[in-house]
C-alpha cells in the first residue's frame, strides 16, 4: 500500500491540457494511476487524453471523486491552484511546478494551516507507490515495488537511490520528493513519520541537502521514536557557503546549514550516514540484513 | 538576486525608509560632482566613499574611507574605483570595483548621542513566515553578535495574512531602547522597511548599521537587498539591475542558455541533470581525489546543443583537467543523450581533457553501446560507483 497514494487513488491534474500537464498525465495513465480528469478554467465541458476536463477543481471533485490533485500550472499561478486544491479538501496536493515566488509560497502555507489537504512540493518530482500509483515526473521503472521508503529534497538523485535500492536486491514502498525549495508543504520529518507508521514500510532512506533545517529536525525525531533503520545522505559537501546550487533551498547560509554539520546531528542521532551517494544501495541492504540477522 | 547598496537604497527610500543619502560615480571627478550636489542637498561637511560591490564587509578591505574635503573625496574614490577588494564574502581573489557611492556624513555631533542597530527581513523557513531580527548591538558583524551576546538579538515573527502590525513596530522600538522622536521614527522606519520587502519581492533585507543620529533621526546606513529571482517576472524594472560586472562572465554566458552554472576552483568539471545529483557528483568528485571544478545542471533536456554548450563552458575553465558527465535518465532516454555527447563531441572536435561519462535510467545499455562504438576517447559508466572509481584512475593518470 505504502503510504500518500495507493492503487485507490484519484488523481486530477491541474492545468490539464498544457504541454507538461499533457506528456505527464499520459505517463502517469501508462503507469497504472488511475487519472480520473483534468482541470483548465475555460475549456471545461470537453475531453482531453480520453478523460472529461473541468473549469475548477471544485467540479472536478464533485464529479470525480478524486482525493489527490497534481498541479503542472505556471510558476505565476501555481500558488492559486494549489489554494483552489485545497479548498475542496482533497487529501493530497502534489505540486510540480518550479519557481514559485516565495511570498506566494508564504500565502500559501498561510492558507493551508488548519486545513486537512496535504501538499507535496513545489518544485519536487513527486510522489510515487511501486508498481500501485504514480504522481509526479519520476521514470516510474525505477521504482521497483519492496519496502524501503524514500523522501528526497531532489528529483535525479532520488531515482539514483532507488535505482541503487533496487539493485541491491531491496525494493520501493512509496518515494517521496519533497521539492527544493524554501518553503514547502510536508517537511523531511513528516514523511519520515508516515514511513515509521506505515505498516509495509521497513527501511528508510533520507536524502537532503544543504540550506535549512528539515534534516536536522528529522533526525531528531528519528532519534526519539526511530523503529526502523534510516540511511542518510547530504547533497552539497562540496558546496561553498553564499552560493545557491540550483535549488532555490539550497544554499549555505550559517554553520549549521553546511552538509557537514547535518551529517553530524544525523549519525549521532542514530542514522546511517553514507558520505558517498554511490553507497546508499549497498548501505541499505547491509542495515536491512542486519536487522533481519 | 543580489543588488548594490545604491540599487537597494533608492528602493528603500520609494517606500518611505529613510536612508543615508548618497550619489553613485564611476570616476573620481564623477565622485567630486557629487559630493559638491549631495552638500548642497544635505548640507553635509563631510563625504563617505563608498566601494559598490556584492560583498559585505567593504570596511574592513579598505573599500570604505571618510573624506573631509572635495580633494580628498576625489584622492580617495580614485583609490577605491579599480582596485580588488578583498572582503572576508570575497574570497582572496576579492573582486573590482567599478563604482562609488559617494553618501553624506550622518555621524554628525548634535543634542544626543548616536547609536547603531542591526535589522533584517528574511524568512523562517521553518513557520513558513517572514521575521524582522534586529539587535541593539548595530555596526559589527551579527554572526559575531549571535556567538557572544545572543540575548542582544531579537525576533518579530509576521503573520502573512495581516501584516506587520502597530503593536509590532512599537516592540521593536522599545527593545531597541529609542525614546521621544527617535521612538515615533523608528516605528515608521520599521513599518516602511517591512512593506518595501514584501512589495519588491525580496528574499532578504540586512540593513547594518540602523543609525539613529545625533538629532534622532533613523536612517539605513546601509542597504543589502537580495530580490527573489522567481519574482522578477513581476517586477520587470528590477531585472535592469543585474550588475553583470559582479557575476563570473562563464556563469552568465551559461545562464544564456539555461544552463544552472557556478563557477569553483577545482580540477574536475561535471555535467549533471537535477540540482540534487549535481551537488552529489561534486561530492563523488571530492570523495575520488578531485575537486570540483563547476557546478552544473544541464536540467531535463540533455539534448545535443546544450550538451554541446555545457562542454563549452566548463572547458573555459583552464583548471579542468578531466570532465564527468553524470546524466540520470528517466523522462529523457540516456540513449539520446548519448547521442548528445557525441554530436557534440563532433562538432567541438577534439575534446582536450579526458571525459568520463556515466549514463544511467532508461536505456542505459544501449547509450553505453553508442558510446563505446562511436570511438571517442571517453571512460564510460553504468553505475555511480564505477563512475568515482574511473575519476580516481583518470586524475592518477594525469598526475602520473
Amino acid at each position: 500500500m505504502g503510504v500518500l497514494v495507493n492503487k485507490n487513488s484519484k488523481i486530477i491534474v491541474q492545468g490539464f491540457t498544457g504541454s507538461e500537464g499533457t506528456f505527464h498525465s499520459q505517463q502517469m495513465i501508462e503507469y497504472g494511476t488511475s487519472v480520473v480528469g483534468g482541470i483548465t478554467p475555460g475549456k471545461g465541458g470537453t475531453k482531453h487524453l480520453d478523460r472529461p476536463v473541468f473549469n475548477t477543481v471544485e467540479q472536478a471533485v464533485k464529479e470525480t471523486g478524486a482525493d489527490v490533485s497534481i498541479v503542472f500550472v505556471p510558476p505565476a499561478f501555481a500558488a492559486d491552484a494549489i489554494m483552489e486544491a485545497a479548498d475542496t479538501g482533497v487529501a493530497l496536493v502534489v505540486a510540480i511546478t518550479e519557481g514559485i515566488p516565495i511570498r506566494d509560497m508564504i500565502m500559501v502555507r498561510e492558507f493551508l494551516r488548519g486545513k486537512k489537504t496535504r501538499l507535496i512540493g513545489p518544485n519536487c518530482p513527486g510522489v510515487i507507490t511501486a508498481g500501485e500509483c504514480k504522481v509526479g515526473i519520476m521514470p516510474g521503472f525505477v521504482f521497483q515495488p519492496g519496502t524501503i521508503g524514500i523522501v528526497s529534497k531532489s528529483g535525479t538523485l532520488t531515482y539514483e537511490a532507488a535505482d541503487q535500492v533496487v539493485k541491491a536486491g531491496l525494493g520501493i514502498s512509496t518515494a517521496i520528493g519533497i521539492g527544493g525549495d524554501p518553503i514547502i508543504g510536508t517537511t523531511t520529518k513528516e514523511a519520515v513519520e508516515l514511513f515509521m507508521n506505515d505498516s509495509e514500510t521497513e527501511g528508510i532512506v533520507m536524502i537532503g541537502e544543504i540550506g535549512g533545517t528539515l534534516e536536522a529536525e528529522a533526525a531528531r525525531w528519528i532519534k526519539a521514536n526511530s523503529r526502523k533503520p534510516v540511511v542518510g545522505f547530504i547533497a552539497g559537501q562540496t558546496a561553498p557557503a553564499g552560493r545557491r546550487m540550483g535549488h532555490a533551498g539550497a544554499i549555505v547560509g550559517g554553520a549549521e546549514d553546511t552538509a557537514a554539520a547535518k551529517m553530524k546531528i544525523m549519525r549521532e542521532c542514530g542514522i546511517n550516514v553514507v558520505e558517498s551517494p554511490a553507497e546508499i544501495g549497498s548501505t541499505m541492504a547491509r542495515v536491512m540484513n542486519k536487522v533481519v540477522a | 538576486m543580489n543588488i548594490h547598496e545604491y540599487q537597494g537604497k533608492e528602493i528603500l527610500q520609494r517606500f518611505g525608509v529613510a536612508v543615508q543619502e548618497g550619489i553613485v560615480a564611476e570616476t573620481p571627478e564623477q565622485a567630486v560632482d557629487a559630493a559638491k550636489k549631495l552638500q548642497q542637498k544635505t548640507g553635509t561637511q563631510w563625504w563617505v566613499v563608498k566601494a559598490q560591490i556584492h560583498a559585505g564587509g567593504r570596511g574592513k578591505g579598505g573599500g570604505v574611507k571618510l573624506a573631509k574635503s572635495l580633494d580628498e573625496v576625489k584622492e580617495k574614490a580614485g583609490n577605491i574605483i579599480g582596485m580588488q577588494l578583498v572582503t572576508p564574502q570575497t574570497g582572496a581573489h576579492g573582486k573590482k570595483v567599478h563604482k562609488v557611492l559617494i553618501a553624506q556624513d550622518v555621524y554628525y555631533p548634535g543634542a544626543n548621542p548616536t547609536k547603531e542597530f542591526y535589522m533584517s527581513v528574511l524568512l523562517n523557513r521553518q513557520t513558513g513566515r517572514n521575521i524582522i531580527m534586529y539587535s541593539t548591538e548595530g555596526g559589527m558583524d551579527i554572526e559575531h553578535v549571535a556567538a557572544t551576546t545572543p540575548h542582544l538579538i531579537f525576533k518579530e515573527e509576521i503573520n502573512p495574512s495581516v501584516g506587520l502590525q502597530p503593536y509590532q513596530a512599537r516592540k521593536i522600538a522599545f527593545n531597541l531602547g529609542v525614546s521621544g522622536n527617535a521612538f515615533k521614527e523608528m516605528t515608521k522606519f520599521v513599518s516602511s522597511l517591512y512593506r518595501a520587502y514584501v512589495e519588491t519581492d525580496s528574499s532578504l533585507f540586512e540593513i547594518n548599521p540602523v543609525l539613529k543620529t545625533s538629532d534622532d533621526k533613523i536612517l539605513a546606513v546601509d542597504a543589502k537587498v537580495n530580490l527573489d529571482d522567481n519574482a522578477l517576472d513581476r517586477h520587470p524594472d528590477y531585472k535592469a539591475l543585474r550588475d553583470l560586472n559582479e557575476e563570473d562572465p562563464t556563469e552568465v554566458e551559461a545562464s544564456e542558455h539555461n544552463l544552472n552554472y557556478v563557477k569553483l576552483d577545482g580540477n574536475v568539471g561535471c555535467m549533471v541533470n537535477g540540482a540534487g545529483l549535481a551537488m552529489a557528483t561534486m561530492d563523488i568528485i571530492k570523495l575520488a581525489g578531485g575537486e570540483p571544478a563547476n557546478f552544473l545542471d544541464v536540467g531535463g533536456t540533455a539534448n545535443a546543443q546544450r550538451v554541446e554548450a555545457a562542454f563549452r563552458i566548463i572547458l573555459k575553465d583552464k583548471n579542468v583537467k578531466t570532465i564527468l558527465v553524470n546524466i540520470f535518465g528517466g523522462i529523457v532516454r540516456c540513449d539520446r543523450v548519448a547521442q548528445g555527447i557525441i554530436d557534440a563531441y563532433n562538432s567541438i572536435g577534439e575534446l582536450p581533457v579526458p571525459v568520463i561519462v556515466r549514463l544511467e535510467g532508461t536505456n542505459a545499455k544501449e547509450a553505453k553501446e553508442l558510446i563505446d562504438k562511436s570511438g571517442l576517447k571517453v571512460y564510460s559508466a553504468i553505475l555511480l560507483k564505477e563512475a568515482a572509481e574511473l575519476v580516481t584512475k583518470v586524475l592518477k593518470k594525469i598526475n602520473g
